[in-house]
C-alpha cells in the first residue's frame, strides 16, 4: 500500500487532493463546486439541477455534442450530479487521458457556454426527472423522509418541483453559475495512476486564474414536523424511518457507524435476520448512516405488503430502540471484517477512492489514508461503542409512510419534538 | 495474470484468472439453471432456489451461513436469470478456504420446509417490489408476448401463483435435475492460490453426485407484437421493446454489442441525442442480452404519457434510419474507444472479472482476457454491423407498453 496523501491548494481557496494508486491501469478524479441545491431560490427549487444540466451543453471551445464525443473517443466515463452542497463531475479513464479530460473539465466548470436555444430542452429533462421520481415510490417516501429529518434546506433533494422549474428563466442559470460555480470551497480529488508534479502544475495552470467568490453561509430553517402518511393505492407500504445521529466530522462518528452496521451491514446483521430471514416482512431492508457537516442521521427503509405493515413498522421501531442497548462482541467482530474488507478493496477502483478522498476533503479538510482508516476500525472497543449508544440512543423518531393507509404509532414511541 | 483451469472427478469445471497482484478474490459458482429450463407449473423455482440455497445445508443453519459470511467479512450475493444461477463472493484473499468451504455447503441445500415457508414470503415481497414499481411487470410481459410459448418467455421471479403453489419436494426434483457438477463452473478471480483452490474444492464439491442434466434447445419463433397495459396508479409511461439479436454462441455479439452502444447507450448514442439530451423521455436505451441459441436487443422509453405516442413513432423512424442506412465509421471508431476502456476500467476488480470468466466458461467453454476481449471488439468492421442489422433487423419489434394511457397505437 502506497497511499501517500498529497494536497496542494490553491490560493483561490480549490483544494487539489490526490491518491497515487500506481498498480492500477486508470485514473478518476471528482470535481466538486459549491453550488448544491441548498442554493436554490425556494421559488427556483431545480434550479442548480439546472444549471448543471445546461453547464455540460457545451463549453470552451466544444458545442455539446463534441463535449460528449471528445470524452468519449478518450475512454472516460463521467458523470454529474447534484447533491445538496456540490455539484460533483467525476470520471474515471485511461491513465493517459488525464490531462485532456481535466481541461475539458475546467472549461465545463469555468466556461460553459449556457446557450439559450438549449433552455427548453435541458429544462425539459430535468422535468422528466421530477416526474420519475413520482413513480419510485421507495424514493419518493425517501425524499420526503429526509426533508424532514434536517433543517431546511439541508433536507431538500436536488430534483426541485414541476413549477420552480418552469419558473427558472435563462438569467436565474447564468447568475447560479456566476454566483457558485467557483473555487472557493471547490475541491478536485484524483485518484489511480497519475504523475503528480504533471497534475499539479496542469491544475495551477487550469485553474489558477479562477477568481473566488466566496458565498454567504447558507440559512437554516426549521424543517416541517410530525411524522406523514403519503396516501398512494397500492397493496405495498413504503415506510423510512430516520433518526438523529453524529456528523462524519465527530470523533464518535466510527462508533455510531458500527452500530448502524451492527444493524444492517451484512447477512447477519439485525434488521436482516429480524425483518426479512425471520419474519419474511419485505424483500429489502436496511439502515444507511448519513452525515452533513454538523449532524448526521440514520435512515431507514422497509417495504412490506399492508397487511404486515404496521407489523414491519414496530419490528422496525423495536430494533432501534434495542440497540440503544448496545451491541455484542460477536457482532461487533464480524462488523469489523466487513469494514476491513471494503477499505481494503477501495484500493481497487480508482474511482470509488476518487470520490471518498473528495468528501473526506469536504468534510475534515484532510484525508483519512487507508491505513488510518483501518487502523480506527481496529481500534473500535465494545465498550466505546456502547457508551456512545448510552449516551445517545436512538430516539425521536421520524416517519414517513406511503400507501393505501396511515400506519399507528407503536405505544411508547414519541415523534421528534417540534422545531 | 494467469488462466488455470481444472477438472475435478466429477465433472465441476475449476477455472481462474490468477492475479498476484490483487488486494482481494473473488469467487462464484455459475450453474446452467433458470428459468429456461422451467415449467409453467414450478416457474419461479430456479430463483426460489438461489434464496433457499442460502438458508442452510444439512451441517449448517440459516444463522450459521449469514454469520460464518459476514465473520470473514465477504460481500456475497446470489443471482437467478434466464439461463444462469450464480452464488458468488469477494473476499480478502486469506479467507479463500473458509469460503469455498461456505459456499460449497450453500450449493447443497437442506431445504427445510419452515425455512421454505418463511423464504416464500420473501420471494412474494420481492414479486410485489416489482409489480409495484416500473416498468410494472411489463419487461416480463414483452418477453413473454415475444418468444410465446418457447421457455425464454418464462419469468425469472414467476408469478404470485406460481410460487404460492410450489412446494419443496418441487424445488427438490428440479435441484437434482439441474445442480449436477456437470453443469457447474467454478470460477474464480484476483489474488487465487488455485492449487490450494483445486484441493478445496476436492474437499468440499468432490462428493457432489454427477448426473446427466441436459438442456433442451429448440429454436423459438418470435413475432412482433404490440401491447398496451394499464396503470392508473403510474404518472408515466414506459415502453419496452424487443428484438431478435445474436445468441451467446454467435459470431456477431462484439458487433451486436457495439451497435446497440451506438444506438442506445445511455449517453452519447443516437437514442441519447433524440429523447434524452431533448428532454423527449426520462430515459430512451437499448441493450443486449445473449442467451444460447438467441438473444433479444431490450429497448427502455420513460416518458410522460402525453409524449409517448410521438415518441414511439420517432423511435421507430430512428430505427429503420439505423437499419437503412447503418452506422458511420467515426460512430463505430468512438464506441470502440469507448468500450476498450470501459472493459479495462472494470476489469480492475477482481468482482467484476468474476462475471466474465465464470459467463464465457459456462456458455462457451472459452476463456479471454481483458487484452483479448479489447482486440476481439477493435475486430469489429463496418460490415459485421450491417451483417447484424441484415440478420436481425431492428425494426420489427414487439413493444409493450405500460402506464396511464388506455390507447396507444404501433407507429406504421
Amino acid at each position: 500500500m502506497a497511499n501517500a496523501i498529497l494536497t496542494h491548494r490553491l490560493a483561490n481557496g480549490m483544494a487539489l487532493v490526490a491518491e497515487p494508486m500506481p498498480w492500477l491501469e486508470s485514473v478518476a478524479f471528482a470535481l466538486l463546486a459549491p453550488a448544491g441545491c441548498a442554493r436554490d431560490p425556494d421559488d427556483r427549487l431545480g434550479l442548480a439541477n439546472l444549471a448543471c444540466e445546461m453547464a455540460e451543453r457545451g463549453c470552451g471551445s466544444r458545442d455539446s455534442r463534441q463535449f460528449v464525443e471528445d470524452l468519449e473517443y478518450l475512454g472516460v466515463d463521467s458523470t454529474s450530479g447534484v447533491a445538496n452542497t456540490h455539484v460533483s463531475f467525476a470520471a474515471a479513464m485511461p491513465a493517459d487521458s488525464l490531462g485532456e479530460a481535466l481541461a475539458i473539465h475546467a472549461d465545463l466548470a469555468r466556461r460553459p457556454h449556457l446557450p439559450a436555444d438549449q433552455l427548453e430542452d435541458a429544462r425539459q429533462s430535468c422535468l422528466q426527472e421530477v416526474w420519475a421520481v413520482d413513480d419510485d415510490l421507495a424514493q419518493k417516501c425517501m425524499v420526503e423522509l429526509r426533508r424532514r429529518s434536517y433543517p431546511d434546506p439541508f433536507g431538500r433533494t436536488n430534483f426541485g418541483a414541476e413549477e420552480t422549474l418552469e419558473a427558472c428563466t435563462l438569467d436565474d442559470v447564468r447568475n447560479f453559475i456566476a454566483a457558485h460555480y467557483q473555487p472557493a470551497g471547490a475541491i478536485l480529488a484524483v485518484a489511480g495512476k497519475f504523475d503528480w508534479n504533471d497534475v499539479r502544475a496542469r491544475v495551477d495552470k487550469l485553474f489558477g486564474d479562477w477568481a473566488p467568490r466566496p458565498a454567504a453561509p447558507v440559512r437554516a430553517r426549521p424543517a416541517p414536523t410530525g411524522w406523514t402518511h403519503i396516501p398512494h393505492d397500492s397493496p405495498q407500504t413504503q415506510i423510512g424511518v430516520s433518526f438523529p445521529s453524529v456528523s462524519y466530522r465527530d470523533p464518535d462518528y466510527y462508533k455510531a457507524r458500527a452500530a448502524v452496521g451492527v444493524l444492517s451491514d451484512g447477512f447477519a446483521s439485525r434488521l436482516f435476520s429480524e425483518a426479512r430471514e425471520k419474519r419474511g416482512l419485505s424483500y429489502s431492508v436496511y439502515a444507511q448512516l448519513h452525515s452533513l457537516r454538523d449532524r448526521g442521521a440514520v435512515f431507514s427503509y422497509i417495504g412490506p405488503d399492508r397487511e404486515r405493515a404496521q407489523e414491519a413498522l414496530e419490528v422496525m421501531l423495536g430494533e432501534f430502540t434495542r440497540l440503544g442497548q448496545g451491541v455484542r462482541a460477536d457482532e461487533l467482530e464480524r462488523l469489523k471484517a466487513q469494514l476491513k474488507s471494503g477499505t481494503i478493496m477501495q484500493q481497487e477502483s480508482s474511482r470509488s477512492r476518487a470520490s471518498s478522498i473528495a468528501s473526506d476533503w469536504y468534510f475534515l479538510e484532510r484525508v483519512r489514508s487507508l491505513p488510518e482508516t483501518l487502523r480506527i476500525i481496529e481500534e473500535l472497543r465494545l465498550e466505546d461503542i456502547n457508551r456512545h449508544l448510552a449516551e445517545r440512543p436512538p430516539r425521536d423518531f421520524m416517519v414517513v409512510t406511503l400507501g393505501s393507509e396511515p400506519l399507528e404509532v407503536p405505544r411508547g414511541i414519541s415523534p421528534p419534538h417540534p422545531g | 495474470m494467469e488462466f488455470r483451469r481444472h477438472t475435478l472427478a466429477n465433472g465441476l469445471q475449476i477455472v481462474a484468472e490468477c492475479n498476484s497482484e490483487a488486494y482481494s478474490l473473488a469467487l462464484g459458482f455459475f450453474v446452467a439453471a433458470g428459468s429456461r429450463d422451467e415449467t409453467p407449473e414450478i416457474a419461479g423455482v430456479s430463483h426460489f432456489l438461489e434464496h433457499m440455497a442460502f438458508k442452510g445445508s444439512e451441517q449448517r443453519s440459516a444463522a450459521d451461513v449469514n454469520r460464518q459470511l459476514d465473520e470473514i467479512g465477504s460481500y456475497c450475493n446470489a443471482s437467478t436469470s434466464v439461463e444462469v444461477t450464480n452464488y458468488y463472493a469477494a473476499a480478502l484473499p486469506e479467507h479463500q478456504a473458509r469460503l469455498i468451504e461456505i459456499l460449497g455447503d450453500v450449493l447443497r441445500p437442506a431445504l427445510r420446509p419452515d425455512d421454505f415457508a418463511v423464504e416464500k414470503e420473501v420471494i412474494l415481497k420481492e414479486i410485489l417490489m416489482y409489480q409495484e414499481q416500473p416498468p410494472y411487470g411489463a419487461d416480463d410481459r414483452c418477453m413473454a408476448l415475444h418468444f410465446g410459448d418457447h421457455a425464454l418467455g418464462r419469468s425469472v421471479l414467476g408469478s404470485s401463483e406460481s410460487v404460492g403453489a410450489l412446494q419443496p419436494d418441487a424445488m427438490r426434483e428440479y435441484f437434482r435435475r439441474r445442480y449436477s457438477p456437470r453443469n457447474i463452473v467454478l470460477a474464480a478471480a484476483g489474488r487465487v492460490d488455485f492449487d490450494a483452490l483445486i484441493r478445496q474444492a476436492q474437499i468440499h464439491c468432490g462428493g457432489w453426485e454427477d448426473f446427466p442434466a441436459p438442456r433442451a434447445f429448440t429454436p423459438p419463433a418470435t413475432a412482433p407484437r404490440f401491447e398496451v397495459l394499464t396503470k392508473p396508479q403510474a404518472a408515466q409511461q414506459y415502453a419496452l421493446q424487443i428484438c431478435d439479436a445474436p445468441g451467446a454462441d454467435h459470431a456477431l455479439r462484439f458487433a451486436a454489442r457495439l451497435l446497440t452502444i451506438i444506438v442506445g447507450d445511455d449517453s452519447g448514442s443516437r437514442m441519447f441525442w433524440e429523447f434524452v439530451d431533448t428532454g423527449r423521455a426520462e430515459c430512451c436505451a437499448m441493450s443486449a442480452a445473449h442467451y444460447v441459441g438467441a438473444g433479444v436487443f431490450n429497448t427502455f422509453l420513460c416518458c410522460a404519457p402525453e409524449q409517448t405516442q410521438e415518441n414511439l413513432n420517432r423511435l421507430a423512424a430512428l430505427l429503420a434510419a439505423v437499419q437503412r442506412d447503418g452506422v458511420t465509421e467515426a460512430e463505430l471508431e468512438r464506441v470502440k474507444r469507448k468500450v476498450g476502456a470501459h472493459i479495462v476500467l472494470s476489469g480492475e476488480r477482481p468482482a467484476n472479472r468474476l462475471f466474465s470468466i465464470g459467463s464465457n466458461w459456462l456458455q462457451r467453454g472459452e476463456y479471454r482476457s481483458v487484452k483479448e476481449t479489447v482486440a476481439q471488439y477493435q475486430a469489429v468492421t463496418r460490415a459485421d454491423i450491417q451483417a447484424v442489422l441484415e440478420q436481425f433487423p431492428l425494426t420489427r419489434p414487439t413493444t409493450v407498453a405500460v402506464g396511464p394511457l388506455t390507447g396507444l397505437r404501433a407507429p406504421a
